[in-house]
């Protein structure tokens, strides 16, 4: 098969992930890039490419529901936010406003996981009798039970105004989220942050894509693409919907506990409808049922702001205060985001990663376009 | 029982409210196949522009109130060409999610518009009252149901009997048959639109009249007609009357009897409750109360 990679003689080999050399190479490269990145950033950039990282996770749980699946979910900030408070509370210190347990990152990080995977578990039979937008807007329902929960439960949340400190990042007694000196050289807090946040990426994204090459994966597909002659063929509908919300939970959970560490603080405000959307767009944008899809929305609608922050220094009628000129670079980005929405999802219903491949395949035929 | 005499108004109020919003979200959902959630934003136009014409340009409210209604219909008619025309055979969800986006680009547009000030909506009954045998009722909540109940009625004699209702409805029936015999189905979407742009209008005036005023944050209000439709049925011009008044009135029963009896619920439970609401009755019927249950083939 040598200098055929193309060439395909089983259904394992069609699905291996990273299936050809060139694909290899350009992963390790991309690994090795990644790496090496945060040493030539400023902390500002680091921290915010680890929240990009983090939030892949969380578009990666929703691409596994809503893009797998098939079940569209607005409720993905409310599991967001269970975990966040999960992750909290059992490794925060007790004081006279929260409880909290002061546990290790290696019983709370998957804890926060888990609990919104519960949760994802009593909700999903309901959810499973539902279909298309009666779904979507029941999750919506979701969402706003949640933020009344997080406001009114103040002795985990903190309440309206006040919230509490997130998870800590300590791990084995080693504090990550404190600068270290090895020598003359500083790692920063937003250094651990980055190869945090790209760590679990990794293992979350190399877990997900076992999941979707998996024979439960390919369920989710046929549920998605045709429900009931998924049925006829054998495929339990109710099973694997629960399945697929219980797996997107954990993801989100995870997601929203780490997520709220790279600002140190939560707030329950912070889990609303915005953030749904937020995570809704994330997918659609990168492209739906892909993990790399997930990773290049995240990365899109995370960076998106500081981008548009650069605009007022080539554009005259853009004010960067928060008044004053035509538009501030607030409203441009929020213009931009709600544009950018019906542009995707008009234009490229497949994302960034349908214009990738559009690339790809023009530039593989090239000089022969058709 | 004078006080729940007084709440049920209030609710019936408050569930006209939702009931104008409700039947824009139906109107568009039937002629569409797509779930509207721009129209918060087109209720709080509706209400900048009553308020505008009203108040800023000094019109008699009647009037004020026609030429916003007529403004917001515009508004919503372009969203749709612009947005989404484009989508017209899509998934249901990313047509869905393109209303999101209209929605987050149209709040950036409605915030600027409304500065930081709360505004009134200069309506001619404020805040006055009769009181009935013990009994408060406020002027604002008459008017909301007598608006509310002819808009009804209007819109029930103008699907059945006009030539545009006609066609609406056979649009929203078949699509193709309806092109056959040929009604112009895209003009069709821009009119569904148009019309729960204008009853959004309605509602956002609803929202601001006796003092309560729109502000940014008024905008979510009008996601609470999202429960009231899934309870009546996505598809159901009754079910969404139905629903509005119910969620309406549930509402406002919280909101009077919680604080003393459920204390435990929290502060602003009345704000959840069409959520519950909404859960508990799609555990039993779930295409809602009136909406039609889908007939599927492989």
């Amino acid at each position: 098969m040598r200098g055929r990679p193309e060439l395909r003689t089983s259904y394992e080999s069609d699905q291996a992930p990273l299936g050809t050399p060139a694909k290899r190479f350009w992963f390790a490269a991309l690994l090795i890039g990644a790496v090496l990145l945060p040493f030539g950033l400023t902390s500002e950039l680091n921290a915010l490419i680890a929240t990009a990282f983090i939030s892949a996770i969380g578009a990666i749980g929703l691409n596994i529901v809503t893009g797998y699946a098939g079940q569209v979910s607005l409720g993905h900030a409310f599991f967001l936010g269970l975990g966040a408070y999960t992750g909290a509370v059992l490794s925060g210190p007790t004081d006279r406003n929260v409880v909290g347990l002061g546990l290790d990152m290696w019983i709370w990080l998957p804890a926060a996981g888990l609990l919104p995977a519960i949760v994802g578990l009593i909700v999903a039979p309901v959810a499973a009798r539902l279909k298309g937008l009666y779904l979507a807007i029941v999750t919506l329902g979701l969402v706003f039970l949640g933020e009344h929960l997080f406001r009114e439960m103040v002795f985990l949340t903190g309440g309206v105004g006040t919230g509490r400190s997130s998870a800590k990042l300590e791990m084995f007694g080693t504090r990550i989220d404190q600068r270290t000196e090895i020598g003359s050289y500083t790692v920063t807090r937003e250094m651990k942050l980055y190869f945090v946040g790209l760590v679990v990426l990794l293992v979350m994204a190399v877990l997900a894509k076992n999941l979707t090459r998996s024979k439960v994966g390919r369920a989710f597909s046929a549920v998605r693409d045709r429900d009931i002659a998924a049925e006829v063929m054998g495929v339990e509908l109710t099973r694997h919907k629960v399945i697929a919300f219980a797996v997107s939970s954990f993801y989100a959970g995870i997601c929203g506990a780490l997520l709220s560490t790279t600002t140190g603080f939560i707030e329950p405000g912070s889990y609303g409808l915005l953030t749904s959307v937020n995570f809704l767009a994330m997918i659609l944008i990168g492209g739906v049922a892909t993990l790399s899809g997930s990773l290049l929305g995240a990365a899109f609608v995370v960076l998106l702001p500081r981008l548009v922050q650069e605009i007022p220094h080539f554009v005259p009628f853009v004010e960067s205060g928060s008044t004053g000129g035509l538009i501030t670079t607030f409203q441009l980005e929020t213009l931009l985001f709600g544009a950018g929405i019906v542009a995707f999802m008009i234009l490229e219903p497949r994302g960034l990663f349908g214009m990738w491949v559009r690339a790809k395949t023009y530039w593989r035929a090239w000089p022969f376009s058709y | 029982m004078d006080e729940f005499l007084s709440a049920t108004i209030r609710g019936l109020a408050q569930g006209s409210l939702y009931t104008l919003l409700g039947l824009g979200f139906v109107i568009i959902y039937k002629g569409t196949r797509v779930v509207n959630f721009a129209q918060p934003v087109l209720m709080i136009f509706g209400a900048y522009f009553t308020s505008y014409f009203v108040l800023a340009l000094d019109l008699p409210f009647a009037l004020g109130v026609l030429a916003a209604v007529l403004t917001t219909a515009a508004i919503a008619a372009v969203s749709e060409r612009v947005a989404l025309r484009p989508m017209v055979g899509e998934q249901p969800f990313s047509a869905a999610m393109v209303t999101v986006g209209v929605l987050i680009a149209l709040q950036v547009i409605a915030n600027d518009l409304l500065g930081l000030e709360l505004r009134q909506m200069g309506d001619p009954w404020g805040l006055s009252r009769e009181v009935l045998g013990g009994v408060a009722i406020f002027h604002r909540d008459i008017a909301a149901l007598l608006i509310t109940a002819s808009v009804v009625a209007g819109m029930a004699v103008f699907f059945k009997l006009s030539r545009i209702g006609l066609a609406l409805r056979a649009a929203a029936f078949d699509q193709e048959a309806a092109l056959a015999q040929g009604v112009p189905v895209g003009r069709m979407f821009g009119i569904s639109w148009a019309i729960s742009g204008g009853l959004a209008a309605l509602a956002g005036l609803l929202v601001g009249t006796g003092g309560a005023g729109v502000d940014q944050n008024t905008t979510f209000i009008a996601l609470k007609a999202l429960p009231a439709i899934i309870l009546g049925g996505l598809d159901s011009i009754p079910g969404a009357v139905v629903g509005g008044l119910a969620i309406g009135m549930a509402e406002t029963y919280t909101k009077v009897y919680q604080p003393e009896h459920f204390a435990w619920a929290g502060a602003n439970f009345d704000q959840v409750v069409p959520y519950l609401v909404m859960l508990l009755v799609l555990l039993v019927r779930p295409y809602g109360l009136f909406g039609t249950k889908e007939v599927e083939r492989v």
